[in-house]
């Protein structure tokens, strides 16, 4: 099992090191460039070339390239001009509170979405799998943002039962049910999709284990219904389930970039949306090599529980 | 088969007790404290060091925690002393002498004094400064003329300027000319953008980063003390969450309303302000090549366009119409007998025809939006529209603000005949200086994109600049801008006005037309 791991993160390098080179070339290629976004207005062409000098722009771009990737593996991510502040502060400081939200999100939808799925597959054309199929084609067509802006005018403006932003109460706050009150229109919202996806997803492959002949001799050796259900089919499903939910956790961090924007979540999407806009090549490049890096990571998890459960795989 | 017994029973009650729980279980949040007011942003600041920062969004906060020699005397662009009683100008306009306040003291408790102005004025314009680097820093121009700050005792101080710069005064009136204390930039160096210390009716409390910045009344000040304990400033990047704030009572005051929320503030509980500012949207035509060379062509875009329904329909009323370059903001510099060109297709097309070019083909560069842009792909096609019904024939390119900076900035020849632009300055001679000199050509160093030559208004600038006698600025001013309305180098648009939404608890507050949020004065019930 050592050496499937060992295995498994020994082949992330190359991938790591692609995403670098991809995020790299794209800043550069984009048009449009620094100076002119921190000059502005004042952009002329002498200031534009002193600037680019001052931020070492003028290097040729393999040289660029290079000395990034150099800072960055002694871990200097470099300084950030438009925050004005190292770049590996902002970014652990706005990962902490992506992670809140995307893993209470990933959670919520984890189980929610699996849970929808055993319901709707043990109870295949009932009332309860109509119900359910029913929510999620809405959870799926419905998009995140448009579904945060409709809960905040209803549960915050019209009702007043919860907080339109931010991640904790400016006065008298900070505390876990502070907290937890500005969480729940984010982390529904986000979670809305990937909860449809999974539930269905969960619930083809239930209907799918349910079918097999191990699962038809259970119950004719009398095994009850809920231990056949979760005991037998779920553990089976799972095999199929848990690279959905590697997936998923994909979507759930890439959708917090809407998410947070909508209610000013202080994380690391919407830092990056603003680094973009703002020409703040260190910043996108570090956020966006850190955010791919915590994917690549949560996949080798995905592979490893997947492992677990499935002898069949080998290691 | 009794597992996840969901009947539509179950399901109704579990509805019904959820929605039950949730009327029951939570009153109206509450609402903000008294005596501290809660200012909704439009972004995180960068720094709160005024030798870093650029941006209006960052300015709000500095000017109530810093205090500059000299500020605009409230409801005007007209400068009055503030930390400096008074100032004499040499005969030659090259030196300013000015006399500083007494007894004032930053917030650590060091001394406000001669030695403190010039510590900041070196800091920002000398290179070998130990403080120097702040980052890069391109409004540090503003005070490019200055060639020696000297202590000349302890509360007088002298700046000697390589030639007569009249905007030097309401420079220093800007947030650029802001003094910090020199202890605060000796202790915390670069990092003193997150440790402000300045002389303001506000002192620095806390920055927690993309969540709020926190200032408090400054119990020494020297004048009359703040109206709240307290501001905070929250970020809020999403103009619909902003307004969605402001409704659900979580802040006080929010700035740059969308015009389409205006509506929602319409009732007792919200008061709604206006400020024109300093400030013009405008097309610059190219008049190098295409077209817009000739001037009938030029006056008949002028013509086609119908300013009136812009600001009304696509702005909502939140701009004026624009008669000529200079905003009517600047009102001591401002020529009241300028009329904006009336919204005439007829008279258009009869230029179009007199030019002999009926249907002028025209490429026109659009952005998505930018500082002070307002609404500039609403507005671009409305153009387009109204150009077209008198016979032009435009093709819309859109951009990217960085993106089209880069294209613009750099002159249109050889891409576009027309592009969107807007400015908003501190001081009449600004805009025109950067953007209508030949001198100002791209290839020169300026932002006059669109070529624009008239030796009559190079040497109008040139004599206006160097005049320090504030009445015959004016004059000049005043017949520049005849001269560029009627050469038509640009189309006049809009003068937006800046506006901002209170709670009902928020009193004594109105905004200033440099843009700047003064809230010394605001009460907050």
């Amino acid at each position: 099992m050592g050496r499937y791991i060992l295995k498994r993160l020994i082949s992330a390098i190359p991938v790591l090191l692609g995403i670098t080179i991809i995020v790299f070339l794209i800043m550069a290629m984009i048009p449009g460039d620094p100076a002119i976004a921190i000059l502005g207005g004042y952009a002329t062409a002498d200031r534009i070339a002193d600037l680019n000098r001052d931020l070492g722009l003028d290097q040729p771009l393999v040289a660029r390239y290079f000395i990034w990737l150099g800072n960055m593996l002694t871990g200097d991510f470099g300084r950030s001009f438009s925050l004005n502040r190292p770049v590996l502060d902002e970014i652990l400081e706005r990962f902490n509170a992506t992670l809140i939200l995307a893993g209470v999100s990933f959670m919520m939808c984890s189980l929610l979405g699996i849970l929808a799925g055993v319901v709707s597959a043990a109870r295949q054309y009932g009332f309860a799998d109509k119900a359910i199929t029913f929510a999620v084609l809405i959870g799926i067509s419905v998009p995140s943002f448009f579904l945060g802006m409709m809960m905040i005018l209803f549960f915050a403006v019209n009702l007043r039962w919860l907080p339109v932003s931010g991640m904790y109460a400016i006065y008298g706050g900070g505390d876990l049910p502070d907290l937890i009150r500005h969480l729940i229109m984010p982390a529904t919202a986000l979670a809305a999709v990937a909860t449809g996806v999974i539930a269905r997803l969960s619930r083809s492959a239930m209907l799918e284990v349910l079918r097999q002949d191990y699962i038809r001799t259970a119950r004719a050796k009398g095994v009850g219904e809920r231990r056949v259900i979760m005991g037998h089919a779920l553990r089976a499903a799972m095999v199929s389930i848990i690279p959905v939910l590697g997936i998923q956790a994909g979507f759930v961090l890439s959708g917090a970039v809407y998410i947070e924007i909508v209610f000013q979540w202080p994380g690391v999407g919407r830092m990056l949306v603003t680094a973009i806009l703002q020409r703040d090549i260190l910043l996108v490049q570090g956020g966006v090599v850190f955010v791919a890096a915590c994917y690549v990571f949560f996949n080798i998890l995905v592979d490893v529980a997947q492992s677990l459960l499935d002898p069949r795989i080998k290691t | 088969m009794t597992l996840f017994h969901l009947t539509r029973r179950t399901l109704l009650a579990a509805a019904t007790s959820t929605l039950a729980l949730g009327t029951l279980a939570t009153p109206a949040l509450a609402q903000t404290p008294e005596g501290v007011l809660i200012v909704g942003q439009i972004a995180e600041p960068k720094s709160l060091d005024p030798a870093a920062v650029t941006a209006v969004n960052d300015f709000r906060i500095l000017v109530n925690v810093y205090e500059g020699l000299v500020r605009y005397k409230p409801g005007t662009l007209e400068v009055e002393p503030h930390l400096a009683t008074g100032w004499e100008v040499s005969e030659d306009g090259t030196e300013y002498t000015f006399s500083l306040r007494d007894g004032v003291t930053f917030h650590d408790g060091t001394p406000f004094d001669a030695a403190a102005v010039k510590f900041n004025f070196d800091r920002m314009l000398d290179d070998s400064h130990p403080f120097h680097d702040t980052g890069p820093f391109p409004l540090a121009f503003f005070f490019g003329s200055v060639v020696a700050t000297e202590v000349v005792d302890d509360l007088t101080v002298r700046f000697t300027l390589s030639e007569p710069y009249a905007p030097f005064l309401s420079n220093l009136a800007y947030p650029t000319g802001l003094i910090v204390s020199p202890a605060a930039i000796e202790q915390h160096g670069g990092d003193v953008g997150r440790n402000p210390s300045g002389t303001g009716p506000f002192s620095f409390v806390e920055w927690r980063s993309n969540e709020a910045v926190v200032i408090e009344r400054n119990a020494d000040y020297w004048g009359e003390p703040a109206g709240t304990e307290a501001v905070v400033f929250r970020p809020i990047t999403d103009a619909n969450t902003r307004v969605a704030e402001m409704l659900a009572g979580g802040i006080d005051m929010m700035v740059e309303v969308p015009p389409n929320a205006l509506s929602e503030f319409q009732g007792d509980d919200f008061r709604v302000v206006e400020q024109a500012g300093p400030h013009l949207w405008f097309l610059i035509l190219n008049l190098r090549e295409g077209p817009f060379a000739n001037q009938q062509i030029r006056q008949a875009a002028n013509y086609a366009i119908n300013k009136e329904a812009i600001v009304n329909d696509v702005l909502e009323g939140t701009a004026d119409v624009a008669a000529g370059p200079t905003p009517p903001a600047f009102a001591w510099a401002y020529n009241e007998e300028l009329d904006p060109y009336p919204y005439d297709p007829d008279h258009a097309r009869a230029l179009l025809s007199e030019a002999g070019m009926e249907n002028p083909e025209v490429t026109f560069y659009v952005t998505e939006g930018g500082s002070g842009m307002l609404d500039p792909v609403a507005m671009g096609t409305a153009i387009q529209a109204d150009l077209a019904a008198v016979g032009f024939d435009v093709s819309i390119e859109t951009y990217e603000w960085n993106t089209f900076l880069g294209e613009v900035n750099p002159g249109l020849e050889g891409k576009a005949d027309m592009a969107e632009m807007a400015w908003m300055t501190n001081d009449p001679d600004t805009l025109p200086y950067l953007a209508l000199r030949t001198d100002a050509w791209p290839e020169a160093g300026g932002f006059n994109s669109g070529y624009y030559s008239n030796p009559e208004v190079d040497a109008l600038l040139e004599e206006a600049r160097t005049a320090t006698d504030q009445d015959r600025r004016a004059e000049l001013y005043r017949q520049m801008q005849v001269i560029v309305q009627e050469d038509a180098p640009w189309v006049f648009v809009a003068n937006w006005k800046q506006n901002a939404v209170t709670s009902d608890r928020v009193e004594n507050f109105s905004l200033e037309p440099s843009f700047l949020l003064m809230l010394q004065d605001v009460v907050k019930n």
